[in-house]
């Protein structure tokens, strides 16, 4: 427990309602929490500023030291709130300058402080403006510097792209990973949005119902979903079968996959590794079961296909395609994908 | 200001199809308008007014005015230092009993005022709980002294600060407070630089409303300090007194009183308005 | 809401209705000075006893005010006030008119109990260190007060000019000041916690109290009856008792 960065186990009850969740952040690594929405990850960064009491098995520390026992205002962090929360009645520069004057410096030492936090973020000419002045990626980057300000040794951040729209968010989106990746402390970053965390993060903690269904780099979990919502996510068919050396049984419907697996096994194949047929296909070992079509919609450029029992998939085909099959709800397909493409872990 | 610019633009545009004014508002409005400014009407009206410059130059008068704004002034300061806090307790921190204390808070405005005044007889006058103890340790007597009109104003008018500071603490986002306490501010750091600053229009607001409040105080003021020219008649006293032998005296007193605050309360108004 | 509107209505009319009734019925409405309270209640008693199926209602208050209410169209039928210049206020305005003198107050010294400033003489009142209410002198117990002090040849700095005389005398009671002037009556009225001490000059400040039927009075002969009774030796011997002197 001395290793430096975080650990944390953290528990907080509520009636209805239970998060118990436990991982590190080594310094320097940015740690996403990724869930649906009342998971428990929001719940879970109160709880490592203070702003909300753990249970007694819960524990944080950091750099060896304890924090759960410490109030708010005696911790090292720093946070970015979900929608910022600049204090309205300052300029930026004072809204930077709150944590140093906080924690001690001299109003001149924060100014100063202040002044190369928001030239680093590239907001020196909006120094002296009013929060309500700033737009939105120009408001994030100020509460970013305003966490920054106090050298904190653990990084929170909520949701921090979430109030952004789509195109400033794409920009600020590469800003924070550059800013991140040149921050030596312990990162915890809190999304409902897998492409942040995918960008942002170097380690992902998946949150469901207030646990920890799954963690792991952003490459492994992608790869490998344990759970519907993981496999959402990152747009894979997700299905947990019994696995029998190179096959895994689903259901009924057995699965040839590169991967060996014995006992309980996860099988996952993305959309498009699906291929429809208005009869049944011949020859080539692929996997292949009959199915009817339960609804079509556009995703992309590509039109997506909603398939019923034995096993429910998505399935991305193009126009194209759509026009050739003439489907529509009710229709009876085969559906195909090759062994090549599917993959099998151990769940 | 916005809201008038937008409303303005709006009905230039013409677009704007407002509907009919329901009757069932207007009408009681209208009606409320006129039974609050009537009376004053009726004051104006009798207002003897080829001899109204000769009667505010009695330096009674002046002397009566001057009395009632510095107690006010004074008395309203009193309430910012004690209610402001209060509030804050009230609104922020966990305490037990608080309904019955937010309770207790607002028994002056319901307690006859003259009341209120025996009340801080008995426990800070002569021979109060209290009030023996100060003049027997330090010699000091609060009743019948300028003092004491403050104490009697503070005790009337502080709930009108507490209860719309207590509002304004109650509407004001608290996660203000706490991205304050996350940057290393101490639980008064936050209230000084983060929590007042948030509710400044509330306590403005309230301040005006206690102002006021103690402005027009008279029966606490009359019970428990006293009618004296210079030390405790102020305005609402002397126009009482005034009542008994020359009514027309007592309106033109009441006048000022009125044309004074209306005047102070207009400019701390603009002043607030154009400084948020 | 026109049946809401008409429903109020009626009941205005209706409560207007009653009023109009009982006031042209066996009803005296009669505005008296405070001091009087103890005395005119007992008398109003006693005059509803000997006239079944009357009421007699009353307005205590301070003798301008109630002068000030009268102008205004105050319904009274009769008006007792504590001193002749606020009855002036209601004969100048002609609504009444003769009004005749029924009692007489005369001021005393009032100590708290136990007399701690061992207050004794009118000297003693301007002794340095005591404290003295007295009436302010828009009202008549301060007029009073101020010829009797003159008489006396004293000069008082008091700590409050009281706007009536039962607030004097309350500063008394609660011990805030050591002396006040205030009318014997009063003093009778709070025996027990005050102590009266008549002095001589109080003589040379007699408050008159006058009586009339107002002129529009609408229960006339009633109010006629009620004064009658006040002027009878039953009434001198009630106002007698409340410390009221016959004049």
């Amino acid at each position: 427990m001395t290793a430096p960065g975080l650990s944390a186990r953290l528990v907080v009850t509520r009636p209805a309602f239970r998060l118990d969740v436990s991982f590190d952040v080594v310094p320097g690594e940015v740690v996403a929490l990724l869930g649906p929405n009342g998971a428990g990850k929001t719940t879970a960064l109160r709880a490592l500023a203070g702003l909300i009491g753990l249970a007694a098995e819960g524990h944080i520390t950091l750099d060896g030291r304890p924090l759960h026992t410490e109030p708010p205002d005696r911790r090292p962090i720093g946070m970015v709130f979900q929608d910022y929360l600049l204090f309205p009645h300052l300029s930026a520069l004072d809204n930077v300058a709150f944590g140093p004057r906080c924690r001690g410096a001299s109003k001149a030492e924060a100014r100063r402080v202040a002044a190369g936090l928001l030239e680093r973020v590239g907001l020196a000419a909006q120094a002296g403006a009013k929060p309500r002045r700033l737009s939105g990626g120009q408001a994030q980057r100020v509460a970013l510097a305003r966490a920054l300000a106090v050298r904190p040794r653990l990084l929170l951040l909520d949701e921090p792209l979430a109030a952004l729209d789509a195109h400033t968010r794409l920009e600020i989106r590469s800003q924070l990973r550059r800013h991140l990746a040149g921050f030596d402390g312990a990162t915890v970053l809190v999304t409902h949005d897998p492409l942040d965390a995918m960008v942002l993060a170097d380690r992902l903690v998946v949150v469901e119902d207030g646990a920890v269904v799954q963690q792991g780099g952003p490459a492994e979990v992608a790869r490998r979903p344990r759970t519907d919502y993981v496999a959402r996510l990152v747009g894979l068919n997700l299905y947990r079968g019994s696995g029998d050396g190179a096959r895994v049984k689903v259901g009924e419907l057995p699965f040839s996959t590169i991967e060996q697996v014995d006992g309980p096994a996860f099988v996952a194949f993305s959309p498009a590794a699906v291929a429809l047929y208005r009869t049944r296909p011949d020859g080539s070992p692929r996997n292949l079961w009959q199915a009817a079509v339960e609804g079509v919609e556009r995703h992309g450029d590509n039109v997506r296909v909603h398939l019923g029992g034995p096993i429910a998939a998505f399935v991305d085909i193009t126009p194209a395609a759509l026009a050739d099959l003439d489907l529509s709800p009710g229709r009876q397909v085969w559906a195909a994908v090759k062994a090549t493409e599917t993959h099998a872990y151990p769940a | 200001m916005t809201t008038t610019s937008r409303s303005g633009s709006a009905r230039g545009g013409g677009r704007v199809v407002a509907g009919r004014l329901p009757w069932v508002l207007v009408v009681p409005a209208l009606l409320g308008l006129a039974f609050l400014v009537l009376p004053l009407a009726g004051l104006l009206i009798r207002a003897p007014w080829p001899t109204l410059l000769q009667r505010l130059s009695e330096p009674q008068i002046l002397e009566a005015l001057r009395l009632s704004v510095v107690t006010a002034t004074i008395a309203t300061a009193v309430c910012l230092l004690l209610g402001v806090p209060l509030a804050w307790l009230l609104a922020r921190v966990d305490l037990p009993g608080k309904r019955v204390v937010r309770a207790l808070v607002t028994v002056p405005l319901v307690l006859p005022p003259v009341v209120g005044g025996v009340a801080l007889l008995l426990v800070l006058g002569r021979r109060g709980l209290v009030g023996q103890w100060l003049e027997s340790a330090f010699g000091v007597t609060l009743p019948f002294t300028t003092a004491g009109v403050v104490i009697a104003e503070a005790f009337v008018a502080m709930p009108f600060l507490v209860i719309s500071v207590e509002g304004a603490l109650r509407a004001a986002d608290q996660r203000y407070e706490e991205a304050a306490a996350t940057l290393g501010a101490s639980r008064w750091t936050v209230f000084r630089r983060v929590t007042l600053p948030l509710v400044a229009p509330g306590i403005v607001a309230g301040a005006v409303l206690c102002w006021a409040r103690a402005l027009g105080e008279f029966g606490a003021t009359i019970t428990f300090a006293g009618n004296f020219p210079g030390t405790t008649r102020t305005m609402p006293l002397a126009v009482y007194l005034a009542l008994e032998t020359e009514p027309e005296a007592a309106i033109v007193l009441s006048l000022v009183l009125l044309a004074v605050s209306v005047v102070i309360l207009a400019s701390l108004r603009d002043r607030w308005v154009n400084a948020a | 809401m026109r049946r809401v509107l008409l429903t109020v209505l009626a009941a205005a009319l209706a409560l207007a209705g009653c009023g109009a009734e009982a006031s042209g019925g066996g009803k005296v409405t009669v505005f008296a000075a405070a001091s009087l309270t103890e005395s005119f209640t007992r008398l109003g008693a006693e005059f509803e006893a000997a006239h079944p199926g009357t009421a007699v209602t009353f307005n205590f208050g301070s003798s301008a005010t109630l002068a000030q209410q009268i102008v205004q169209g105050a319904p009274a039928d009769v008006f007792a006030a504590a001193s002749p210049a606020t009855m002036r206020t209601v004969t100048d305005a002609s609504l009444a008119g003769a009004p005749v003198t029924f009692a007489r107050n005369k001021l005393e010294i009032a100590v708290p109990a136990g007399n701690p400033a061992k207050v004794r003489t009118p000297a003693d009142l301007a002794a340095p260190g005591v404290k003295v209410a007295l009436c302010a002198e828009q009202v008549p117990c301060g007029v009073a007060a101020a010829q009797a002090l003159k008489a006396a040849g004293v000069r008082v700095t008091p700590v409050t000019l009281e706007q009536d005389v039962k607030a004097t005398l309350t500063k008394v009671r609660l011990g805030e000041v050591d002396a006040a002037l205030v009318y014997r009556t009063d003093v009778l009225a709070a025996a027990g916690e005050v102590r009266g001490i008549p002095f001589p000059e109080a003589d040379r400040a007699v408050n008159d109290y006058p009586i009339a039927v107002l002129d529009d009075a609408p229960a006339g002969d009633l109010a006629k009856q009620f004064v009658q009774l006040v002027r009878s030796p039953q009434g001198k011997d009630v106002l007698a008792e409340a410390g009221f002197e016959a004049p």
